[in-house]
């Protein structure tokens, strides 16, 4: 009998969650009962972390300083000058490229007086005609792939300008170009380090993984304090999300350079600087650039984000558009960050899959052949606009530049279209979302905000001690216990229970599509390229039309949250069941199972712990688009983080708020990480 | 001993090695101080430590090939790769060119690697960034040579083995075999004085590594480098070696000559091996031949007391007398009887190292 319990984790975890149950219906509902909440003894937290910021930014390590305009010394911390210092740099390169595409006089002013600009007002940059910039993307496609490629770039610039969202879009646009090449020399540089040294490694491994689960909204108000409001605030944030994918590729594509081609290096005679860059970093190009792809991705999905402090472009627009819920509108813009995701999504995959080719035979004309064309196309493009400029006289040059909202539009049908499906559909959707509410939500809801704090323990740190021994529920423990010490453990149980129920539903749900799809070739290529589309798009799209259909309820967010998580339980389940060996197909067919039999015998055991791996994915996720959600009106530590933005002392709440979800997702991740790893070595997988 | 392919003692030793042990470990070198002799692996096993090479001495002279042969797990490419130090050894001594290896800093270590050593992989290695040409030119590129001049020679390699009109290719548009050979002339571009070969043929097909085999040969008949060449075929070895160390568990069972370890096995090991082999194949008539005996009429047919057994048995039994054997310099040294080549190709295998 003890040996079987010993044995057999079912019979572990029914015990669990037996003594669970227990103490869920015995632990007395009293506030002065330690097993019912613990005392907020953390509550300091967030104001320590907003007194450290103050102090560094106005009261420790002053300086003088000359204020040319004042004509006097001012005092000024250290910290100050060289986080402004780094602002205004990363502000004047973002303003720059902005000036490329759009026109002005910004940068130039830096050059001149202020007065001297306003005198000549000849002295400024034209803008890129839009005519060139199409022309310019449709090139890289053609470089980078071929004629498709070529084709989608430039009908979908095209697009971006036709209907009047070329200045918000340029504005984005630039954004990611600065920021991406930030984050991949930062991230390049990192994760040589990381591969070089492995004390570096070890001590960046929890500091990506906190920063990699860490919600967006958490560091803004950080930021915020450090670094003013304004684009640049946006890039620094951005950057600090977009990082950590690209010092994680880069490490793994290092260490995935065969031993021998290391050692070939070395017996040709390189030195350590010769075999990393000569020998080690092009060996391992493709991974670097797949961190690449992942860098601009994660810089799209900060763009709303960002917004909230003051970076502008289409995601500012499109909160504008959501906050007034004109649907129609964000519907609209959101189409322009899809298109500009799934573009340069393409270009750095096409780059990433791009082999050298030998072209020391050509001459100039052959070798520059892109850069003459493009050259070419531009002065047509500016030709186009002088023309234009003759043609329209005082009205819009429409070949030159289209204004914001000048151009087509298709929010009117799209508006008309959603009031048509709320007068057909109304009844029928708000009885689903009532039913859901009040039958589903509010009733898991209270089930979770009346779990005693001890039951809570009880089941995490049980399931940590049955999975990995004493170690992980150590771990898992002091994560939760971190949470339970502060004054936000209510709120946190309302995100947990959103998120719970999310996970759940996506799951499920991705488990049976992903072994569906799984059973045919065609299906399963189907499928993952499915996944891959709606994978580019930045995650706050998925809340317009799920606003559209259940307005602004918890059940907007539920939906939304599943169909974002839902995509890697799909993704994961899929790849796990493909990669189950042929051999062992064949085997089974051999021994005449049946198609349900083989599942449930030969694949799903051995694809589990990649699927489980999706499902640690899932929750990540959707943790993120319940965060997220505070962007509707949520009251769970979402709201708590976005309210912190425009509160006094906010950036110590928005840190440590981030910090518990965080931690919430690191203790999930602990526990299925260290499952699916011995699984794997049990199984002889790797 | 066939003195002939033994160069003389007098000379340096290319390589020389003396006690060389490498013991993957934590405490392998506290575990090893004192040790005079060969380690007992099952004990360093139990205090956590792996011999990969145990107590290794031998010599490599100039323009020989030494062939280290052992199956996987025997230390054989540990012990290649404590001689171009991509790991160090844990003790004894290692000289290239009476040069200790171990002293040198990472800076000797780097002018010696570019000046005197090549070194092919079994899975070739190969940059897959860079064209054939380049791949070949790049260790003279990494020295410091322009890239005309490194270009240039690369160019002659490229056609010292036979890849020319592929020199534009990327690795990846080459099969095993043509990898390989520019992995061979990567290893030869800067002209070292000692080449390692790491099992280069071993990831090709058995009718390419022939190929490969006998273009290798070529190659070393007009190069004459200094050879330590690893593998875990007993017959490849036996094709090419001027000597063949045999290793087991990290110890080297037995070095000689391809013949001598044929007729003479040390060890119950290396008789395993052997005992396979097709004698003919191996011996050279100098191994089979009697002294001369002047009473005797030999038959107008000479043989070069160097030809392998197998080349001649044909001409050497269709001849009435026997027939007489030349050195190099064409003077007859010693007779042969049919009955002797007769004997080896059908007289049985009985050469037990115990009889």
């Amino acid at each position: 009998m003890l040996n079987s319990f010993k044995h057999s984790r079912p019979i572990q975890f029914g015990l669990l969650i037996l003594i669970f149950l227990f103490s869920y219906f015995l632990v007395p509902h009293s506030e002065n009962s330690y097993f019912w909440r613990l005392p907020p003894l953390l509550k300091e937290l967030p104001l320590w972390i907003s007194t450290l910021l103050d102090n560094l930014m106005f009261k420790w390590f002053t300086v003088d300083v000359w204020d040319p305009v004042w004509k006097d010394y001012e005092e000024k911390t250290i910290f100050r000058i060289i986080t402004r210092a780094i602002a205004s740099s990363v502000l004047f390169i973002i303003i720059f490229i902005r000036e490329i595409f759009l026109g002005g006089a910004q940068t130039l002013g830096t050059l001149f007086s202020d007065t001297w600009i306003d005198a000549n007002k000849w002295l400024s940059w034209p803008a890129l005609p839009w005519t060139a910039v199409v022309a310019g993307a449709s090139i890289l496609g053609y470089q980078l792939q071929g004629i498709r490629l070529a084709l989608l770039a430039g009908t979908g610039f095209a697009y971006l300008s036709v209907f009047g969202q070329w200045e918000p879009s340029m504005q984005t646009l630039s954004f990611v170009l600065v920021s991406a090449p930030v984050c991949f020399v930062l991230g390049l540089s990192f994760g040589i380090w990381g591969y070089l040294n492995k004390r570096v490694e070890g001590a960046l491994q929890p500091i990506l993984n906190t920063m990699q689960t860490l919600p967006h909204f958490s560091y803004l108000v950080p930021i915020m304090v450090l670094f003013g409001v304004g684009d640049h605030a946006g890039a620094i944030a951005t950057i600090i999300f977009a990082t950590p994918p690209m010092i994680r590729l880069t490490i793994l594509g290092l260490r995935k350079v065969s031993p021998d081609i290391v050692d070939s290096g070395l017996m040709s005679g390189c030195n350590k600087f010769q075999l990393l860059f000569k020998v080690l970093i092009p060996t391992a190009r493709r991974d670097i650039l797949i961190g690449v792809n992942q860098v601009i991705m994660q810089c799209l999905a900060m763009t709303t984000i960002a917004a909230f402090i003051g970076a502008k472009g289409l995601g500012f627009n499109l909160k504008v558009a959501l906050n007034s819920l004109e649907i129609g509108k964000a519907a609209e813009i959101g189409l322009c960050v899809v298109l500009i995701a799934v573009i340069l999504d393409k270009y750095s995959l096409a780059w990433a899959n791009k082999q050298k080719d030998y072209f020391a035979n050509l001459n100039f004309f052959q070798k520059n052949k892109p850069y003459i064309t493009f050259t070419l196309l531009t002065l047509l493009g500016v030709i186009l606009s002088y023309l234009g400029a003759l043609y329209f006289e005082d009205s819009i040059n429409y070949l030159y530049y289209i204004p914001f909202n000048k151009g087509f539009t298709i929010s009117p049908f799209l508006d008309a279209g959603i009031d048509w499906i709320w007068e057909a559909f109304f009844v029928y959707l708000n009885a689903f979302n009532v039913w859901l509410i009040t039958s589903v939500l509010v009733p898991m809801k209270d089930a979770y905000l009346g779990m005693p704090v001890i039951s809570t323990f009880i089941i995490v740190m049980g399931a940590g001690y049955i999975i990995g021994g004493i170690r992980s529920a150590v771990i898992v423990g002091s994560l939760i216990l971190f949470i339970a010490l502060s004054e936000y453990w209510d709120r946190a149980l309302i995100t947990a229970y959103m998120a719970t129920f999310a996970v759940l539903i996506s799951a499920i749900l991705g488990i049976v599509v992903g072994s569906i799809c799984a059973q045919s070739n065609f299906a399963s290529k189907t499928i993952l390229s499915i996944c891959d589309f709606f994978q580019t798009f930045p995650s706050f799209i998925y809340l317009i039309p799920v606003i559209l259909l259940f307005g602004i309820t918890d059940t907007s967010v539920m939906i939304a949250a599943i169909v974002y998580a839902v995509i890697p339980a799909t993704r994961y389940t899929v790849e796990g069941l493909n990669s189950v060996p042929l051999s062992l197909h064949e085997a089974g067919t051999m021994s005449g199972v049946s198609r349900l039999q083989r599942w449930t015998n030969i694949e799903l055991p051995l694809a589990l712990p990649h699927i489980m791996l999706g499902i640690n994915q899932t929750v990540i996720f959707a943790l993120f688009m319940v965060i997220l959600g505070a962007l509707i009106g949520t009251i769970d530590l979402g709201q708590i983080i976005m309210g912190a933005l425009s509160k006094k002392g906010g950036a110590g709440i928005g840190l440590t708020l981030g910090i518990f979800v965080s931690f919430m997702c690191l203790a999930v991740d602990n526990l299925i990480q260290t499952w699916a790893n011995e699984r794997k070595r049990l199984l002889g997988i790797d | 001993m066939s003195s002939s392919i033994m160069p003389t003692n007098q000379k340096q030793p290319v390589i020389r090695c003396t006690s060389v042990f490498k013991i993957f470990g934590d405490n392998a070198k506290a575990m090893l101080a004192g040790v005079q002799d060969n380690v007992d692996a099952k004990a360093f096993q139990d205090a956590g430590c792996i011999v990969g090479v145990n107590n290794a001495s031998f010599e490599v002279f100039e323009g020989e090939m030494l062939v280290v042969m052992g199956l996987s797990g025997s230390g054989k490419s540990t012990l290649l790769r404590c001689i171009s130090r991509l790991t160090d050894a844990t003790a004894g001594k290692i000289y290239i060119d009476g040069q200790d290896l171990l002293a040198m800093n990472n800076k000797q270590l780097i002018e010696l690697r570019r000046n005197k050593m090549g070194m092919v992989f079994q899975s070739f290695a190969l940059l897959p960034h860079k064209t054939v040409l380049e791949n070949i030119a790049f260790p003279l590129q990494v020295k410091g040579v322009s890239t005309q001049d490194s270009i240039k020679k690369a160019m002659d390699m490229v056609e010292l083995v036979g890849l020319m009109g592929r020199e534009n290719y990327f690795p990846r548009q080459l099969s095993g075999g043509q990898q390989q050979r520019v992995g061979i002339a990567r290893s030869l571009a800067i002209e070292p004085d000692i080449w390692f070969l790491d099992e280069p043929f071993s990831a090709l097909d058995p009718l390419i590594r022939k190929e490969m085999q006998d273009e290798f040969l070529r190659l070393q008949g007009v190069l004459n480098k200094t050879i330590l060449f690893v593998t875990h075929d007993f017959d490849e070895a036996l094709r090419l070696a001027d000597r063949i160390a045999i290793m087991k568990d990290g110890v080297i069972e037995q070095l000689d000559t391809p013949a001598n370890i044929v007729l003479n096995p040390a060890t119950e090991y290396v008789h395993k091996f052997t005992e396979e082999v097709p004698r003919e194949k191996v011996l050279r008539i100098e191994s089979v031949m009697d002294p001369v005996n002047d009473s005797e009429a030999l038959s107008d047919l000479k043989v070069s007391k160097d030809a392998i057994i197998e080349t001649v048995a044909e001409a050497v039994l269709s001849e009435q007398n026997p027939v007489g054997v030349t050195d190099t310099n064409n003077d007859i040294v010693g007779v042969l009887h049919p009955s002797k080549v007769i004997n080896v190709l059908f007289g049985g295998r009985a050469n037990h190292p115990n009889h």
